[in-house]
């Protein structure tokens, strides 16, 4: 009888569920078809590059910390490790390894895969806060021994190669920066093909038993700490992919890469973006990688507004934004998004007086302390003021504060509404 | 019932130097329903951590099929074909039901730490997470996250996902504990036809599921075996009624 | 045996530095499971404010004043936000404080600017304390392996002694124990936090001058610190105090000692070149590695003896 329940949902089911399957990915190569075409400055493609370089980095990532419950402080060594392997290849490339340019990211991935076993080995042994240590210090080891191996790191300077050095292959020799976008779609494709796969296997589905409930797996004949090394090992080849992608796009390793800051980057954007789906480490990368180049114009407190935000996220949003996004599904197929309107709106205002008054306080404190030398006289959202002035410090606070009690005095209604709204949803 | 299936010999566990299991020495017979029943805190579940490799013996050693597991990890122990449930609910919160059995069926189908084929695409796997699914009547609640099942509901796939591997030795731990009349009789349905042809150890309270279930009994007060025979022998005897069962409603 | 007697001395100061820091990490943690990855910020923090209210008032009023005000930031840290986060896991606790290290790193440089701050010794306490093989001893030193032990010998007492210490003592050998005790849980919690804060704060006030006062002195001592508690077994304050020392000792005398393997070679009549394939690996000095040591005992730890040297915890 079982059998039979199984081929009727089987054949109820599976037809549709490859379209649904197929459909995302059909979307996502035509928008990766159609986005050179609408950035076509040298400034939005390299923008297009990082995102997608960061998109991989970020899923990888997410392979630990969101499929199995591992945080790492530390992760961009196997990023940065992946990264030096693929541009000490290509450096044989130029002296005369056959060997296409286009399969440096695969050189990338196995640095990345044989440092994972290595480190993950000695870091999987240990879970939760002790593993999350652990991989700190390792990052730390393995920057400052970086720092000592002047001739594999390079210094400060890092190493550099020449990504047009290699062997011709159908006329794609990387001379052109839209070479080396396509180089990033494909393998970004083929690496979020592969993780998506890998979460749906048999190590895949344990993983997740791992983050939910690890002493249950050993009474299921797994060893957990097994498990989270393999997890560990496919995370590090994927970002060891990341960084051979890297390598190509800048022609260039130096330790920072691999260092504590991007590190921070890479978990802010998984965990800004969502790290309970597979969208949202997606979501995060774009949108960090954005915010890292368009504001780093602006403001040179981009790091401060990146680390608020991110605060803001784990303090409200434990799902990150694509948990929020998520939140409403109920209450768009119901068709009733309309009645959250006027709530949003009556929340935006003070939100928006908060976000001004921080971002004026922000400012005035960093030409001060930062950039004295400009002297006092500045610009924010079209007015021109004094920095050192009483007004402008006074005004910013005095938005703060009205931000601040505005939310609360609207934030219960909010979530009433919210709550009504979502009731007759269901109904 | 010639060699046992599972055999402890001078177990001791103390924690500090308060002594919890002061030297038992229990046999289970090779397809025998054995219950161990005892007054709260006499160390039933301590035993059943004992004896599953959750915590290590301080001293004595325990048997499966006359092989020596003493010392072992819980997932070797389990490999070893015995499997158990918990007396505090211990399922995956987050996982839908399905993948809860699916990860409990994985060992035994022999597909080990497999990464290169998808979970979906072995039939064996699916066909047994869904048979085991129908068995433990939660066919319905399919795609529900573990965590938000009911509690009894719960505590059926917490058998389930000690059933799934077809292991020939259960142990359950207070498999009934907090459920209702009706939901603890379907719960010893349940029970009863999954230890068809396996060794069963259980610890229960409930006396009627006890005299109900078991082809023997064992007694486990303060740390030691007081007794262990046939029900009926255990309901006359004199030491166990003054020790615990008088003190018990059935 | 100046250099050895000198480098003990600073070796026991570092590790008692280092244990200022882990014993209030370590406090924290047992009580609420939380690792404060901001603890070493706070730090930064004690050592700022001590210079700015320093700059005011003179060195004595900041001792007291800077642990104090980061204290009541710790407890206002845990009221308005560790317990917002509770809910959500241990995973998004450690993740809320990570992001605090970051915001208030860039804070301190918003305020104070990138480039380090002139904190230096206090005139009442820049003269020699004691001559020793011809070399003197700072008394500012001194005074931090005084206030240190002063701090320690307070805690013990309030440990040993309280009623709250009493109830942290039972958390630290029973953490799941605590809610049972029908204790003011979060209050204690707050109470916890802000004195495990104040701590990072004073040794802040006294570290700042012994080290450098600048924005990165957070994210370079956080990480050794984290080490000394992992060394020492997760919620072991016995375990942190020994692997405090011991990494101070260790570190404190490789520093000293000018000594690379070319040298060794040498010794055996080897001479290495430059353009040796491992040039670079015979020429690293110990005093060059003196900063990736704690790594190293880290790493061996992992592989001797994986709980950590008093650890009994399993996470």
């Amino acid at each position: 009888m079982s059998e039979v329940a199984l081929k009727t949902r089987a054949a109820r089911t599976r037809a549709p569920v490859w379209l649904r399957a197929a459909v995302p990915w059909a979307l996502a190569v035509l928008i990766i078809l159609a986005l050179p075409q609408l950035m076509t400055t040298s400034f939005g493609r390299t923008l297009l590059i990082e995102m997608g370089i960061a998109i991989v980095f970020a899923v990888a990532y997410n392979m630990l910390l969101g499929e199995t419950g591992m945080l790492s402080f530390g992760h961009a060594i196997y990023f940065g490790l992946g990264g030096y392997a693929a541009v000490h290849v290509l450096r044989f490339i130029a002296a005369g390894l056959l060997l296409p340019v286009a399969l440096l990211p695969l050189v990338g991935g196995l640095g990345g895969l044989v440092f994972g076993l290595l480190f993950g080995y000695l870091s999987t042994r240990r879970a939760g806060t002790a593993f999350a240590m652990i991989t700190l210090g390792l990052m730390e080891l393995v920057v400052a021994l970086a720092l000592i191996f002047d001739h594999l790191f390079g210094g400060e300077e890092g190493i550099s190669g020449n990504r047009t050095s290699g062997p011709e292959l159908f006329g794609i020799t990387f001379g052109s920066q839209l070479h080396v976008y396509y180089l990033v779609a494909v393998w970004m494709l083929v690496s979020l093909a592969l993780m998506r796969a890998f979460t749906r296997t048999p190590v895949g589905r344990l993983c997740n038993a791992v983050r939910d409930n690890p002493e249950r797996v050993q009474f299921l004949g797994y060893d957990p700490s097994r498990i989270r090394l393999i997890a560990f090992a496919g995370s590090s080849f994927f970002a060891g992919v990341a960084g051979g992608l890297f390598a190509v796009n800048y022609e260039l390793m130096a330790i920072n890469s691999l260092g504590a800051e991007r590190s921070a980057l890479v978990l802010l954007m998984a965990y800004i973006g969502g790290i309970g789906s597979f969208l949202g480490p997606i979501l995060g990368a774009v949108l960090v990688t954005f915010l890292q180049v368009a504001l780093s114009d602006y403001t040179q407190a981009w790091l401060l507004y990146l680390g608020l935000f991110f605060v803001l996220v784990t303090l409200f949003a434990p799902n990150g934004l694509i948990g929020l996004v998520l939140m409403h599904g109920p209450i768009a197929r119901a068709g009733l998004l309309h009645r959250l309107a006027a709530a949003y709106a009556l929340a935006l205002v003070p939100a928006l007086l908060l976000a001004a008054g921080l971002i004026a306080l922000v400012e005035i404190n960093y030409r001060l302390a930062i950039r004295p030398e400009l002297g006092p006289a500045m610009k924010l959202f079209g007015v021109a003021f004094d920095a050192k002035s009483a007004t402008a410090w006074i005004v910013s606070f005095l938005l703060v504060g009205a931000g601040l009690l505005g939310l609360r005095a609207v934030a219960p209604r909010v979530a009433a509404r919210w709550g009504e709204t979502l009731e007759v949803a269901r109904a | 019932m010639t060699a046992s299936a599972l055999e402890l010999q001078a177990v001791h566990k103390s924690f500090g130097a308060t002594a919890i299991i002061r030297g038992v020495d229990m046999s289970v017979g090779r397809g025998e329903r054995h219950a161990l029943i005892g007054p709260n805190g006499a160390g039933k579940s301590t035993l059943f951590h004992l004896i599953t490799g959750r915590f290590p013996l301080s001293s004595g050693a325990v048997r499966l099929n006359g092989e020596d597991v003493t010392g072992l990890a819980p997932f070797e122990i389990y490999r070893r074909k015995l499997a158990r449930s918990f007396q505090i609910t211990n399922i995956f919160p987050r996982m839908s039901v399905y993948e809860n059995l699916r990860c409990a069926v994985l060992w035994s189908l022999g597909h080990g730490y497999s990464f290169l084929r998808l979970i979906d695409r072995m039939p064996d796997v699916n066909e047994r997470a869904q048979a085991v699914l129908e068995r433990i009547g939660l066919a319905a609640r399919r795609d529900v996250p573990a965590g938000l099942l009911a509690y009894a509901e719960q505590r059926a796939l917490e058998i389930g996902l000690a059933i799934a591997g077809e292991p020939e030795i259960i142990l359950l731990d207070e498999p009934t504990a907090g459920m209702s009349h009706s939901e603890t009789e379907h719960a010893v349905e349940l029970i009863r036809r999954v230890s068809e042809g396996r060794t069963l150890l259980i610890v229960e309270h409930d006396m009627a599921v006890v005299f109900g279930l078991a082809d023997r009994i064992s007694v486990l007060v303060y740390g030691e075996i007081i007794a262990s025979d046939a029900p009926e022998k255990i309901r006359a005897n004199r030491a166990v009624q003054e020790a615990y069962l008088g003190t018990v409603p059935a | 045996m100046e250099l050895v007697v000198f480098s003990l001395l600073n070796g026991v100061l570092y590790g008692l530095l280092l244990f200022m820091l882990s014993s209030g990490l370590t406090l924290i943690f047992s009580m609420m499971g939380v690792l404060n990855f901001a603890h070493a910020s706070l730090f930064m923090l004690g050592a700022y404010l001590a210079y700015q209210i320093g700059r005011y008032t003179g060195f004595w009023p900041g001792l007291v004043l800077a642990p104090l005000i980061v204290g009541l930031l710790g407890a206002a840290i845990e009221r308005w936000g560790l317990r917002t986060v509770h809910r959500f896991g241990h995973v998004a606790e450690l993740l809320f404080t990570f992001g605090l290290a970051l915001l208030i790193e860039e804070v301190v440089q918003l305020i104070w600017g990138r480039a380090p701050v002139p904190y230096t010794v206090p005139s009442s306490l820049d003269f020699a304390a004691f001559t020793l093989f011809g070399t003197t001893y700072p008394a500012y030193k001194v005074f931090m392996v005084l206030i240190s032990i002063g701090m320690f010998g307070l805690l013990g007492l309030v440990l040993t002694k309280t009623r709250i210490g009493l109830i942290i003592q039972a958390a630290l050998t029973h953490p799941d124990m605590v809610a049972a005790l029908g204790h003011n849980v979060p209050r204690v919690f707050m109470l916890v936090f802000g004195v495990g804060s104040a701590l990072a704060g004073l040794a802040g006030v006294i570290g700042g001058f012994a080290l450098v006062t600048s924005p990165t002195m957070a994210r370079t001592l956080g990480p050794i610190v984290f080490v000394v508690i992992v060394v020492g077994g997760l919620g072991s304050l016995t375990g942190a105090f020994v692997a405090s020392l011991l990494i101070g000792i260790v570190q404190t005398f490789a520093v000293a000692i000018d000594f690379s393997l070319i040298d060794l070679l040498a010794r055996f009549g080897v001479t290495v070149t430059r353009a040796d394939t491992f040039y670079d690996l015979w020429r690293i000095k110990l005093a060059q590695l003196a900063p990736v040591l704690p790594y190293f005992m880290l790493v061996l730890m992992l592989i001797m003896r994986p709980r950590g040297l008093m650890g009994t915890r399993e996470t």
